[in-house]
């Protein structure tokens, strides 16, 4: 039966059973309840049983210490915003349709095509801010934060999948790449690739129908009006809250915002208004990717502590029997092949498959199963192994990426080394795939055995090294971010040394006053430290430096010299956490340091703290001061709800001072758009430039003045200010020392390196070292204490275990053979192989390697073996494979 | 995705394509592989950071090595694709198969 496939925004149809897409979770089979007719084939053919139509919802109840909510978010639907077309033209889609159409799982295979005539298209325009920073039409009043990057992303992958020329245009009011290295991103777009931006809200968008082309119109930034003709048009919709998580907040009695967002304290961003509820995502407020992943750590990271007490307490162990040793014995191989139902039995003639194993070398027993990977096949190989003494077992049947755990669990219960075992996937790389040729397919399924054989023949025992961890967490950097990461820990029942530089814990956060929703920040520090220095777990060293670094995850030593008297200390701990900060960058530009009435945001709002606004007249603002220019090319993410900040402190000190910001895109990002609204409303007057025509400065008796040209008038102006506020970025604290010291990797901005940006945000490469704070990037207040949360739980989950189980599968050196040419060293992407000057020899700690074997195969001696990947164990597959004649 | 393929391929695992050694591709063709082809990470997205290049230089030395010698260096090749791409998996195995039979049967293999 077909059903419309929703995750391809129906644009094409699946079945009415269905995997919803390739990389669900779980990746299992559903019915379609609304497309299913009962016809009963499905169940009938299951020979797993495993069809049951009358499956309904049930209601349990479970009971739990703490509650997280992440039911994240859906793309708005602009079906009700008419003069978009969406729903009527065909070739307007959403921008999660589009990104269903570039993906190779999508309704077109990856092939860029425009659903009313599949032709390519030769031009796209994407309308940003559809169903965001729009109170007329729909009233989303917040920035959504992802879609600048999402249709820059799409247009270069658009560019880069069509054949032909592709003019991708982006209507946009602001560009809004505030993220980390997204600026980049954003200027190779534009200047390398030739996505065009055009600064302009698209009013109208009407169909050629000869064509099925569209032809847009705006009225650009001079006033005039303007219209151009494209063969798709992508909108770009915001972010929303499902009606069912608003319904889920009510019934928890959770305070929602104006917006449904969940309602937050800048000072405690993932805690809800119901104690011991938690919330991530784009719940909590618009966020991408990063942001969500590390919000979810956080929210872990609180939910844990709640729960701290009870950790460890329902956790059941498995014992394993000790293990055989068989080195010396020659291999007695087993082979079990699986039909997998009719997956794989279906298509290959698994009995001739089987018949064929047992002739071949070394194998003393083989078997075929229905389903291999069930439990009472478990058990069954379980009886195998010890009936036939075997020493090495193959599996014929599906991925080892999914199933090889499970078998090598097998081999561990009958006192087998789990590395004596390999896989032939004879259903993946086989019988699914070719299916319309049955004989091929058992041909094939014959060389993957015989090619699993020849290898399982080869492998050898591996040790699992067990290493302890050293309870106790290093963190370096006192400020809010490394302040929280340290009390969290405390509050996960772990020890803490924190380590500050300075006399005074509190870092850049010292210099500041109010958050824009109007949160004491000095209080909260007050507050803060107050924690910090109380909790018993926490210790705190101020005036510390660090000197001396060494050992691995679980394991490490740092030694730092403490107090003007330089007194040496050694901590021994298992994780750290990095949390050094930034600083305010200090001006070059526009008469700063030469004019005292040229000021930067931070010392503005000292003087508005103390003095008020009562004496200005009129203040102007510049915005991206040593920031988006060729010195540092970055976004400091803050500055523009800095400025916003300071020009609403402003106003409502003393309504009559007249506030300019110069500005080159607003980025009051998620719910601070509100704010930027509303400094609009109270008069706050901004204007845009370019890059390449910056304000002009000239200090004069009256007051400072600053010339620039006006977009909306298309002339130059002059503004005499009484004050000049310079929105000047964010730099990253001098950590040259330390990085050199412990090694850590830093951008060109000196910012520290995470291990991957999406999947792993706050870890860094190196494992149990963590990141948090400004260290990492420019962030807010609230984004640093959410992000100290989640280094927190992420080194909890280090510290939780008191031992850990490395991977066998290292690198190591036949150090007789070795000319130490050093080869390795400069090659290992980890710096972990090192030449020990005291013995003579490299050396490559089993803890520290990655097992990706670059320096076994960059050896010019072969000196180096990667364990389980040993040349012979790979070079025996291809002889076994052409023995057999391709 | 149970995208069709040729059946003539064979997949080895290795750990990275970094993992990939000159010694192993020359070894394909030595015992009588027509063609041998590695396929790692899209470049600049390597887990390991580098290895697929490297694995590319060693490509690319092979190929060079064989046509020294007179074999076809094309009988060795490297793509990339992300672990997300099945359907691009399929269609370079589709193109390395084409591209294979084009060139004919590996001059070394025994008759």
């Amino acid at each position: 039966m077909a059903a419309v496939n929703e995750i391809n925004k129906g644009m094409n149809d699946r079945r009415a059973t269905y995997i919803e897409y390739a990389q669900a979770v779980p990746l299992a089979y559903a019915i379609d309840p609304d497309a299913c007719i009962g016809c009963g084939l499905c169940e009938n053919t299951c020979l797993a049983k495993a069809v049951k139509y009358n499956d309904k919802e049930e209601e349990t109840t479970v009971t739990v210490g703490s509650v997280i909510l992440s039911p994240g978010t859906k793309g708005y639907d602009p079906s009700n915003l008419d003069f978009l077309g969406y729903g009527k033209f065909p070739n307007v889609v959403t921008s999660e349709g589009f990104e269903r159409i570039l993906s190779a799982g999508g309704p077109y295979f990856g092939h860029v095509m425009r659903p009313l005539d599949r032709e390519e298209p030769k031009s796209i325009a994407w309308l940003q801010c559809v169903g965001s920073r729009d109170i007329n039409k729909c009233g989303n009043g917040y920035c959504s934060s992802v879609c600048c990057m999402y249709a820059t992303k799409e247009a270069m992958i658009a560019k880069e999948h069509i054949h032909g020329d592709l003019d991708a245009v982006i209507f946009n009011m602001d560009m809004r790449t505030f993220g980390k290295d997204y600026e980049k991103y954003f200027l190779r777009a534009r200047d390398k690739e030739g996505v065009r931006y055009v600064k302009a809200r698209v009013h109208t968008i009407s169909e050629v129908p000869e064509t099925g082309d569209l032809i847009v119109q705006y009225v650009d930034e001079s006033g005039e009006r303007k219209q151009e003709t494209f063969s798709m048009v992508v909108l770009s919709v915001g972010l929303t809250i499902p009606d069912s998580a608003v319904e889920l907040a009510k019934r928890l009695n959770i305070e929602l915002n104006h917006y449904n967002f969940v309602a937050t304290d800048p000072f405690a961003p993932v805690e809800t208004s119901q104690p011991g509820i938690y919330t991530c995502g784009v719940f909590q407020g618009p966020k991408d990717i990063p942001g969500s992943v590390t919000e979810a750590s956080a929210a872990a990271c609180l939910a844990g502590a709640d729960l701290s007490e009870a950790r460890g307490t329902e956790t059941k162990t498995v014992t394993i029997p000790e293990q055989k040793d068989v080195s010396d014995q020659e291999p007695r191989i087993g082979v079990f092949v699986c039909n997998c139902g009719i997956n794989i039995g279906g298509i290959v003639d698994v009995p001739a498959v089987q018949e064929y194993a047992g002739r071949l070398p070394n194998v003393v027993f083989t078997d075929s199963n229905l389903f291999t990977c069930s439990q009472d096949t478990q058990e069954k190989i379980k009886e195998k192994i010890k009936e036939h003494n075997l020493n090495r077992v193959v599996v014929a049947s599906c991925s080892p990426k999914t199933h090889e755990p499970m078998f090598m669990e097998t081999l561990e219960a009958c006192g087998l080394n789990r590395y004596l075992f390999e896989m032939a996937n004879i259903r993946n790389q086989n019988s699914w795939i070719h299916s319309k040729a049955p004989e091929l397919a058992t041909q094939k399924a014959k060389d993957l055995v015989r090619m699993a054989v020849a290898r399982a023949g080869t492998l050898k025992p591996l040790a699992q090294k067990v290493i302890s961890v050293t309870q106790k967490a290093l963190v370096i950097g006192g400020g809010v971010a490394g302040m929280n990461a340290a009390l969290n820990l405390g509050r996960q029942g772990f020890d803490v040394i924190l380590v500050e530089k300075d006399a005074q814990l509190g870092g850049f956060s010292r210099k500041l006053h109010h958050t824009i929703e109007g949160g004491d920040i000095l209080a909260y520090l007050d507050k803060l430290i107050g924690q910090v220095n109380a909790h018993e777990r926490v210790e705190v060293i101020t005036e510390a430096r660090v000197t001396g670094f060494g050992g691995y995850k679980g394991n490490f030593t740092t030694d730092v010299e403490i107090g003007p008297g330089k007194e040496k200390r050694t901590i021994k701990h298992g994780v750290i956490i990095v949390a050094t900060g930034a600083v305010e960058y200090q001006p070059k530009e526009y008469s700063y340091g030469d004019d005292d009435r040229v000021v930067t945001q931070i010392e503005l709002a000292d003087r508005l703290e103390e003095k008020g606004a009562s004496d200005l007249n009129t203040v102007v603002m510049i915005q991206c001061v040593g920031s988006r220019n060729d010195e540092m090319q970055e976004c400091s993410r803050i500055c523009c709800q800095n400025a916003v900040k300071n020009a609403l402190h402003i106003k409502k000190e003393n309504p009559d001072t007249q506030v300019f910001v110069l500005y080159r895109d607003i980025r009051t990002y998620g719910l601070l758009e509100d704010f930027y609204k509303e400094a609009r409303e109270r008069g706050v007057i901004f204007i845009r430039f370019e890059n390449d025509a910056p304000p002009k400065v000239k200090a004069s008796a009256e007051g400072i003045l600053v010339s620039v040209k006006d977009h909306i008038l298309q002339r130059d102006i002059t503004i005499r200010a009484d004050l000049l506020a310079l929105s000047a970025g964010m730099r990253a604290a001098d950590t040259d020392e330390l990085s050199g010291i412990m090694k850590l990797n830093r951008n060109q901005e000196g910012y520290f390196i995470e291990a991957h940006v999406k999947l792993r945000p706050v870890d860094m490469p190196g494992e149990g070292i963590f990141l948090c704070g400004t260290a990492h990037g420019p962030k807010l207040i609230s984004e640093a204490i959410s992000q100290s949360q989640a280094a927190a739980s992420r080194a909890t989950t280090f510290l939780a275990k008191p031992e850990i189980k490395l991977s066998a599968i290292t690198a190591k050196v036949d150090t007789e053979h070795c000319v130490k040419c050093l080869t390795c060293v400069r090659t290992c992407p980890f710096g972990v192989p090192m030449f020990n000057t005291e013995l003579g020899v490299i050396e490559i700690d089993d803890a520290l390697c990655h097992g990706c074997g670059s320096c076994a195969s960059i050896c010019p001696r072969q000196t180096i073996k990667l364990s389980f990947y040993e040349d012979d164990q790979l070079a025996c597959k291809i002889d076994a494979l052409l023995a057999g004649g391709m | 995705m149970r995208l069709d393929y040729p059946s003539n391929i064979k997949i080895i695992r290795v750990p990275c394509t970094g993992k990939v050694d000159v010694m192993h591709l020359l070894r394909a063709i030595q015992k009588g592989a027509d063609g041998v082809y590695a396929v790692g990470c899209l470049e600049g997205a390597c887990h390991y950071n580098e290895g697929n290049l490297r694995a590319r230089e060693r490509v690319n030395h092979v190929r060079r090595l064989l046509e020294e010698i007179g074999i076809e260096g094309d009988r060795v090749r490297m793509y990339n694709l992300s672990s997300g791409e099945g359907p691009t998996f399929a269609a370079y195995a589709r193109e390395m198969a084409e591209n294979i039979k084009m060139l004919g049967p590996n001059p070394l293999k025994k008759h």
